[in-house]
């Protein structure tokens, strides 16, 4: 008799320190983030897809074609090409080609890389109907993330349609902008 | 003012239709919008401000889907299991007080008539489980007979213990002799019978168990029985069984505010009798959620356990103990 009294006033009083506890949480801020409306802020070692980086002085890639990161990549998924511009004294890239099926983000191009020419990007929006969409060009990519970043104006003849998949700006994600107005 | 007794009862009938339907519905509003804040996510959003026509999107999918009757199924039985489970709740609710004058029906038997047509709800499961021709629906059935004759037992003895304090079964009466304070509500009458907080306890775990609530949702326990009794159902006939669970949950959470906690007295002496009524209703329904997204699911042995060696013998106790301080004081 004695020994199921306790139970009952034990398992009772644990009932009622379990519904405290909800309680509590309830009035408690959510945690989540409602990620298509809020996206959380990418740490910068983030590992997305490799970018060619650009110089700051010039505008242009860095990248000057030596095809170190191409030999460097274990699952040969870089392809890249260089021309020689008349007076310039590097070569300069005309089309760096990766191919994001199958590369394993292993980074082994990032530090073959001498000169700080390719980073990782902090791009993760990356959803596709095709294979395809994934075989990009990055060196298009920063053609056209420079002609987004112009001011107005200035690239006024270009067609904005001809928009690449992996399109928006991957460094920048805000954190907790206001939620969309519908 | 005074309108003819046909057109009330149309009004009524409207009234308590609307107010079960909708409550239904927006009952898993508030369940889903709990189970979000009590895990700290913000519930649905998406569908209107704060989610708010989610009931209806729910709705108008479930509409579009096809009732699919499953092959050598009975097939009457099978479509009668959800307006079984249905019209119960809401016939019990015509006899519920929602303020001193505002009552479809305010019969003497009230009470009875509630646990009457309250019965017919265990039977509407079963039969929606045995039709299907489903193992799981099978063993949601018996569950459900089983769980159900376990609590209906200390649920009326509870409310024979409620009807001898009060000596009334008509809860209009029974409200009404709750008058005045916060003291004067059958929960807290310790001088009438000092268990009277036990109770209520009682009351609501075995209203819990007879609306097959969580923790006591063996009827559909999703990890064991993929939907229980409800395996087979497609479309509204779904809904209809989901929609019934909440007009008994609201049943239930109405009647406790009647015969425990007051009905529509208010115990400030201000404010209309309804707000107050379903203030202490809604609360109820609001502890009802809590329960659910707190506790996990018990073991059947566990729950019977719990009616047979725990909540039967202290309901039997205060049903003496309540006799005795009435023949003693």
């Amino acid at each position: 008799m004695k020994h199921a009294l306790k139970e009952i006033y034990v398992g009772f009083k644990s009932l009622v320190v379990g519904m405290r506890i909800t309680l509590e949480q309830f009035f408690k801020p959510t945690v989540t983030v409602h990620y298509p409306h809020e996206t959380l802020k990418i740490p910068p070692r983030f590992r997305g897809h490799i970018e060619l980086v650009r110089d700051p002085a010039t505008g242009k890639p860095i990248c000057y074609a030596c095809k170190l990161c191409e030999k460097a990549c274990p699952s040969d998924c870089i392809t890249v090409e260089g021309a020689k511009v008349d007076g310039a004294k590097k070569r300069s890239v005309t089309q760096y080609r990766l191919d994001f099926t199958k590369c394993s983000l292993c980074g082994s191009c990032v530090e073959a890389c001498r000169d700080g020419a390719i980073r990782f990007s902090r791009e993760y929006n990356l959803a596709g109907l095709s294979k395809e969409d994934f075989v990009m060009d990055l060196f298009k990519r920063l053609e056209q993330e420079a002609r987004e970043t112009e001011p107005p104006g200035g690239g006024a003849g270009q067609a904005p349609a001809a928009a690449a998949p992996p399109a928006g700006p991957a460094a920048e994600q805000v954190e907790k902008p206001a939620p969309e107005v519908k | 003012m005074e309108i003819g007794e046909p057109l009330r009862l149309v009004l009524f009938l409207v009234g308590i239709l609307s107010f079960v339907g909708l409550n239904a519905a927006y009952l898993v509003w508030v369940e889903r919008k709990g189970a979000g804040r009590f895990q700290r996510r913000p519930g649905p959003t998406e569908v209107g401000y704060a989610g708010l026509l989610q009931p209806i999107a729910d709705a108008i999918k479930l509409l579009s889907k096809q009732l699919i009757v499953p092959a050598g199924v009975d097939r009457t039985l099978f479509r009668a299991a959800p307006l079984l489970m249905m019209a119960p709740a809401m016939m019990s609710l015509v006899v519920i007080p929602w303020s001193e004058s505002l009552a479809a029906r305010n019969i003497n038997v009230g009470l009875l008539m509630i646990f009457a047509f309250g019965s017919i709800n265990v039977m509407a499961i079963m039969l929606g489980g045995w039709s299907s021709r489903n193992k799981y629906a099978i063993i949601s059935a018996a569950r459900v007979v089983s769980q159900n004759v376990a609590y209906e037992i200390p649920m009326l003895l509870v409310v024979i213990t409620m009807i001898m304090i009060t000596g009334t079964m008509n809860l209009n009466e029974i409200v009404r002799q709750q008058a005045g304070s916060l003291f004067h509500w059958n929960v807290f009458r310790v001088w009438v019978n000092p268990l009277m907080p036990v109770t209520f306890l009682i009351f609501f775990i075995c209203m819990l168990a007879e609306t097959n609530r969580a923790p006591f949702d063996m009827a559909e326990a999703e990890s064991e029985l993929v939907a229980g009794a409800y395996t087979e159902y497609s479309g509204m006939g779904f809904g209809v069984f989901f929609m019934a669970e909440y007009a008994n949950i609201l049943l239930g959470c109405a009647l406790g505010t009647v015969l425990f906690l007051g009905g529509w007295q208010s115990p400030i002496g201000v404010w209309p009798g309804v707000f107050w009524f379903l203030l202490k209703m809604y609360l109820l329904v609001f502890t009802v959620v809590w329960i659910r997204w707190t506790f996990p699911r018990t073991q059947f042995y566990g729950l019977l356990n719990l009616s047979w060696k725990i909540l039967i013998p202290v309901s039997l106790f205060t049903l003496i103990l309540s006799s005795a301080m009435m023949k003693l004081f």
